[in-house]
């Protein structure tokens, strides 16, 4: 049996009222914040099912966008968040969707930017979540590890190039693409923490289109 | 030491052998998974009872109403009344409810809490812990081998049965809540592992079935009122168990027999809203008036 941490059931420290719909919500807010990594000038949160229903009740909007702006789950100000400087940054709009093949609290970023980006997420319950799809790629980030994603050409090698780098213990590796020789995706969840040099490193690959280093979210 | 540790029968084996208490065996452990020192690991659980006690301050001291405009003015009137009336079971009781009362309504508008084990049953375990520990003038470190001591029996219990309404009902929530409670009083009042893991087995056992029905689907009604009554359920499963009184059923098959209700229990009574209290015609009302 997988060892869990007592620490996990006498926490996280959040504003209330809902692990999943406001712990949860913020943290998918960050993991989008890392992922897309530059300023936004538009979001849209599209939420969806029991997000989209519960949602206002829950502070799940406050929640998207507190996470989107970098406040942690614990930050009292995710309450006013609306009503705050900081969130005068972007401009953004939620809409209310019902969809049941997607997870009952589900929910989009569509950023608008520089780039343009399309990041899909669930909360899963008891504030964990995951971030399921960047565009149209499949990748697994959960926050609870230092995570390297990376967007590239489908050649052969690819993988032991960014492995042969990381010399830290992978916890798991995740890989997803169009089609062969098109846009592939690479999540890799670290034990432990690399350097921002290797990082770059990693970028100066032909053929890496994007490369993030999400690191992992306090519990 | 004991790297493994996923039962109740474990866990009592373990204490028996070593003639630790459950909170040394547990941190030993947790110290050496997460890489940090004794110390460090309880720094980390010091700090959560310190938000605890900040948002049991809080709550006493607030009268905001939630954004649905449900709850939240509840605990200002037990306050109101402990004033000038004794409550019949004393100061602790009184303690208990209003602490209990404080961080659930803390929680719902939207104030900073620790969920243990979630934020909806978030008002038990820090009224029982720091609602007696004026009473029994116990010291910080007997408080944080409490709260270590209620974080191992959910941790053992989570390993069987998901600790979500979704998942099993309320009896997941709250109840694993109030039995974390159990576990965390009876080490206070110095009571040995067998005691400690029967309170934990007598509170769960008396709250088997219980359904998660919250009206509008928002965590309120009726949980917040909810974490007082269990908080108490917790007392009286700890007195039980100091008394020498067993769970006839070993505490490894009560949590089984969660894990079975659970699984049996109508999905429409798991966190869906689909039946119970909110499916009443009250319920039905308020729903068309706030999720609108």
């Amino acid at each position: 049996m997988k060892q869990s941490s007592l620490l996990d059931i006498i926490s996280p420290v959040m504003v209330g009222p809902s692990s999943s719909h406001t712990a949860g919500a913020v943290r998918l807010g960050l993991l989008a914040r890392n992922i897309y990594n530059e300023k936004p000038s538009k979001v849209t949160f599209k939420l969806y099912n029991s997000y989209a229903l519960t949602g206002k009740g829950h502070g799940t909007d406050k929640g998207v966008l507190a996470g989107l702006l970098g406040l942690s789950v614990d930050d009292t100000r995710i309450k006013d968040i609306f009503n705050l400087d900081i969130s005068k940054q972007f401009e953004y709009e939620f809409e209310y969707l019902e969809d049941f093949n997607r997870h009952p609290n589900a929910v989009d970023f569509i950023i608008e930017g520089k780039h343009s980006m399309k990041i899909s997420g669930d909360s899963i319950g008891a504030g964990e979540v995951v971030i399921r799809k960047i565009n149209d790629f499949t990748v697994k980030c959960t926050g609870k590890y230092n995570t390297l994603l990376l967007v590239y050409k489908d050649v052969p090698n690819m993988i032991s190039r960014v492995t042969n780098s990381i010399h830290v213990n992978i916890a798991s590796l995740h890989c997803d693409r169009y089609a062969k020789g098109e846009d592939a995706s690479m999540c890799v969840c670290l034990d432990g923490d690399i350097d921002k040099k290797v990082i770059d490193f990693l970028g100066l690959i032909e053929d890496v289109y994007m490369i993030r280093y999400i690191k992992k979210l306090e519990s | 030491m004991e790297k493994l540790i996923n039962t109740f029968a474990e866990l009592s084996s373990c204490c028996t052998r070593t003639g630790k208490t459950i909170w040394q065996a547990a941190q030993e452990r947790e110290a050496d998974q997460n890489d940090m020192t004794i110390e460090d690991f309880r720094n980390i659980v010091k700090k959560n009872l310190t938000a605890m006690k900040e948002a049991i301050q809080n709550g006493l001291n607030s009268n905001e109403m939630s954004m649905s405009g449900l709850c939240g003015n509840d605990c200002s009137k037990l306050i109101e009344r402990y004033k000038n009336e004794r409550s019949l079971l004393g100061k602790t009781f009184e303690r208990i409810t209003t602490y209990a009362l404080a961080t659930s309504e803390e929680n719902i508008r939207m104030g900073k809490i620790v969920a243990c084990p979630t934020a909806g049953s978030c008002g038990i375990v820090p009224a029982v812990i720091i609602g007696v520990s004026d009473e029994l003038n116990l010291d910080e470190e007997a408080l944080i081998n409490a709260l270590i001591t209620a974080g191992e029996v959910g941790r053992i219990v989570s390993n069987k049965v998901a600790l979500a309404g979704a998942v099993a009902g309320c009896q997941a929530e709250c109840g694993v809540a109030s039995a974390m409670s159990a576990a965390a009083l009876t080490q206070m009042r110095g009571g040995t592992i067998d005691e400690i893991l029967n309170a934990m087995a007598l509170a769960i056992k008396n709250l088997l079935g219980l359904t998660c029905d919250p009206v509008c689907g928002l965590v309120e009604v009726p949980c917040v009122k909810r974490n007082p009554f269990l908080a108490i359920h917790a007392v009286t499963a700890s007195e039980l168990a100091l008394s020498g009184i067993t769970s006839k059923i070993p505490p490894d098959e009560v949590i089984d027999a969660l894990e079975q209700t659970g699984k049996l229990m109508s999905p429409t009574l798991k966190e869906s809203s689909q039946a119970g209290l909110a499916k009443t015609r009250t319920a039905i009302d308020l729903e068309k008036r706030l999720l609108k």
